[in-house]
């Protein structure tokens, strides 16, 4: 990482625990905008990161700039952070003005209405891609029907009415996949803090007189939790490194299975770990198991994407599938 | 510890790209007739023509010093060397533990002598060398280690026997892992390396059949065999020190995923292009794990080159490998219809059972799961 990008990080991070710190991701669950939080993400030019100069941004690296979100899953993701910064991707890509305050992005059918989108009763620009074109959307133009993912965060039906062309969605932009990259990005993040908060609790909690991580068999199950965080992050990074390159779309499926289901792993290890507290509302650990499980079933689960990128191996056939792994380059 | 964890992703330079399609070219000449269950074989594979023409092609020894017969190549390439042999199923047993890990111990220990009288040979892959680690009370507990070199007038006299030791049949010296003072309560300490030539006097050579039917594996049995006191690696009584450096090179390369590729490029060859959403989906799963093991093994490769510890990071590359290398043949049984009486699909047949048969072996070598897992647990802090 450039001494940039670790500068970028470590901002972000500690804006993360100064403005947006756990209470706060725990009031995100339960309805509360953090409001505050989000202008000082604002103030710091973060919804920017990943445009170039010339798109009114500040030209850092994209793989860079998108762990970013990376950095959001680790803080539970109590602000759409992920959300604008593609979304002002999005529209800087498609010619449009950027967006004015928390954005969402979305795809839409023909009855110009998506459900399921992410943040969109707290956006103030939505970006809805229809029929090959990018539409910018204000909360005048829309109607919002609340509901909420099983995590507790926002994740609403949204209508909107206005004739709009939009410009030409630019390649390589669909929302799915835009959308899969950001939750792979926040799951690689929130098993980082599963991790550290299991191995924590695994140190701390005595049992039979001694700290039950001193057991071999919980030892174990730990080695398998690391193991599986471990390669969720480098899934996230192959597909953050191929961003905008030609293999991005098979990064991109790749990291979305493989992060997936390494999310589904870690959860059911971190949970067994922390016992009974570990299930009760007042302990924290939910925060993230529960936005993995949300996560993974977002802009396509496992088997979604899995297919797909089967799909383009199978085409190369045996002999050509050891030239396409080996060409899906980061 | 959270920073441990990370594998930075290692650049792709166009010399390596390059390298790439010279051993594609390479690889489709040579091994135009290997059957899919030869190709199985993947590093057990031996065959010493093939490894001469390798070290003639400048891929044996790819990153030592020319003054060595090497060629001062960076790791990214021989990493691409490596891999491209592996998914091809080439037969490179007969240097590859040499090239691996040999070569790059003797450049790191060795004395002049030893340095300039075997890594040229290596480099032609005309030298093959095996390690003498496991012994019949000494297998993860490798401290445990009983074999004796005792210092004598000549130098030392060596008894003990050592098991598992696979090619010793075939090859010309072994790195033996051995104690030269204390007795064995004494633990690392005063513990050595030694290079024996394999043709010294009181050394027994005999082959250990595995459950697939072959013979990769021998029991070495030392009896007063004098060598001189110049054959000790690097220095004596450090030799757990120098042994646990060289596992980060063992542990995270691509024969630690690539065991059943050729099960896997079978199963879609005869699953075809367009076969039910269920082994589309098994097959992008599969594609998915083998890219994501592929990133982190090509990251630690990387950090070696950079002078990073990345011995944790290599031990997770070869957990998760073991257990991607070991679910491939489930997989395939489950989706290919498969019958050794039809002709369509009795090589499959063949080569399933081959690597059912050898599965076990995956979290076994080179470290068992449980071990690497007690590793990674000390990595986390627990221990």
């Amino acid at each position: 990482m450039s001494q940039t990008g670790d500068i970028l990080a470590a901002t972000m991070a500690s804006l993360f625990e100064t403005s947006l710190g756990e209470e706060i991701a725990r009031a995100s669950r339960q309805g509360t905008f953090a409001a505050a939080g989000w202008q000082a993400v604002e103030d710091a030019g973060f919804p920017l990161a990943l445009l170039s100069e010339a798109e009114g941004g500040y030209g850092f690296d994209l793989a860079e700039a998108l762990d970013l979100i990376r950095i959001g899953g680790y803080h539970a993701a109590p602000i759409p952070l992920g959300e604008t910064m593609l979304a002002n991707l999005l529209l800087a890509r498609a010619g449009l003005p950027l967006a004015e305050g928390p954005a969402t992005f979305f795809a839409c059918d023909d009855k110009r209405e998506a459900g399921g989108v992410p943040w969109a009763r707290h956006a103030a620009t939505l970006v809805a891609v229809r029929d090959g074109h990018v539409v910018r959307l204000l909360t005048s133009d829309v109607e919002i029907a609340p509901d909420l993912s099983p995590s507790g965060l926002p994740r609403d039906v949204v209508r909107w009415n206005r004739e709009a062309t939009g410009a030409i969605l630019p390649n390589g932009l669909q929302p799915r996949a835009l959308g899969a990259l950001l939750r792979a990005l926040e799951m690689a993040g929130a098993l980082q803090r599963v991790l550290e908060l299991t191995v924590l609790y695994a140190n701390e909690r005595i049992q039979f007189g001694r700290p039950i991580g001193k057991f071999q068999a919980v030892q174990q199950q730990l080695a398998i939790l690391a193991t599986q965080a471990a390669a969720a992050r480098a899934a996230a990074d192959f597909a953050a490194h191929a961003f905008d390159g030609q293999g991005a779309l098979l990064a991109i499926a790749a990291a979305k299975s493989r992060v997936g289901e390494a999310a589904g792993i870690a959860a059911a290890i971190a949970h067994q770990v922390h016992g009974a507290i570990g299930f009760t509302e007042e302990h924290r650990l939910h925060l993230y198991t529960r936005a993995l499980w949300a996560w993974r079933d977002e802009f396509g689960g496992e088997a979604e994407w899995e297919a797909r990128l089967g799909a383009e191996a199978l085409a190369q056939g045996g002999e050509g599938f050891w030239p396409f792994v080996t060409g899906v380059a980061a | 510890m959270t920073g441990d964890l990370h594998f930075p992703a290692a650049p792709q330079t166009e010399a390596s790209e390059a390298l790439r399609a010279e051993v594609r070219a390479f690889l489709e000449v040579e091994l135009a007739d290997r059957p899919s269950i030869m190709r199985a074989k993947s590093w057990n594979g031996f065959d010493a023509a093939f490894s001469r023409k390798m070290g003639q092609r400048g891929w044996i020894g790819m990153t030592w010093p020319k003054a060595y017969g090497g060629h001062e190549r960076g790791n990214s390439e021989r990493y691409v060397v490596l891999e491209e042999m592996l998914a091809a199923g080439a037969p490179v047993a007969a240097h590859w533990i040499a090239d691996r890990q040999t070569g790059p111990l003797l450049l790191k220990f060795g004395t002049e002598a030893q340095k300039a009288s075997v890594l040229p040979r290596i480099a032609a892959g005309e030298l093959f060398a095996c390690i003498g680690m496991s012994e019949p009370d000494a297998g993860s507990d490798l401290a445990a280690a009983r074999t004796r070199a005792e210092p004598v007038a000549e130098g030392f006299r060596i008894n003990g026997t050592k098991l598992w030791t696979t090619i010793a049949h075939r090859a010309h010296y072994m790195v033996l892992f051995c104690r030269t003072s204390g007795t064995v309560s004494d633990r690392h300490v005063g513990t050595s390396q030694i290079l024996i030539d394999l043709a010294t006097p009181g050394i027994t050579i005999r082959p250990i059949i595995d459950l697939a039917g072959e013979h990769h594996f021998n029991e070495v049995v030392f009896e007063d065999v004098i060598v001189p006191a110049s054959a000790v690696i690097g220095t004596p009584g450090e030799g757990w020190q120098q042994v646990m450096s060289e596992l980060a090179y063992e542990r995270s390369g691509p024969e630690r995923f690539l065991s059943s590729m050729a099960l896997l490029v079978e199963m879609i060859r005869l699953l075809g292009a367009s076969p039910a959403r269920e082994a589309k989906v098994a097959v992008g799963r599969l594609t998915a794990h083998l890219l994501v093991l592929r990133q982190m093994s090509r990251s630690v490769a990387w950090m070696l080159e950079q002078g990073k510890d990345a011995a944790l990071q290599a031990t997770i590359v070869k957990d998760l490998g073991a257990l991607y290398e070991q679910e491939i043949p489930d997989i395939a049984r489950r989706l290919i219809a498969a019958n050794p009486d039809d002709p369509a699909t009795r090589g499959f047949c063949a080569l399933l059972a081959h690597i059912v048969a050898n599965v076990p072996a995956f979290s076994l070598r080179g470290g068992t799961r449980e071990i690497l897992r007690g590793i990674i647990a000390r990595g986390l802090g627990l221990r």
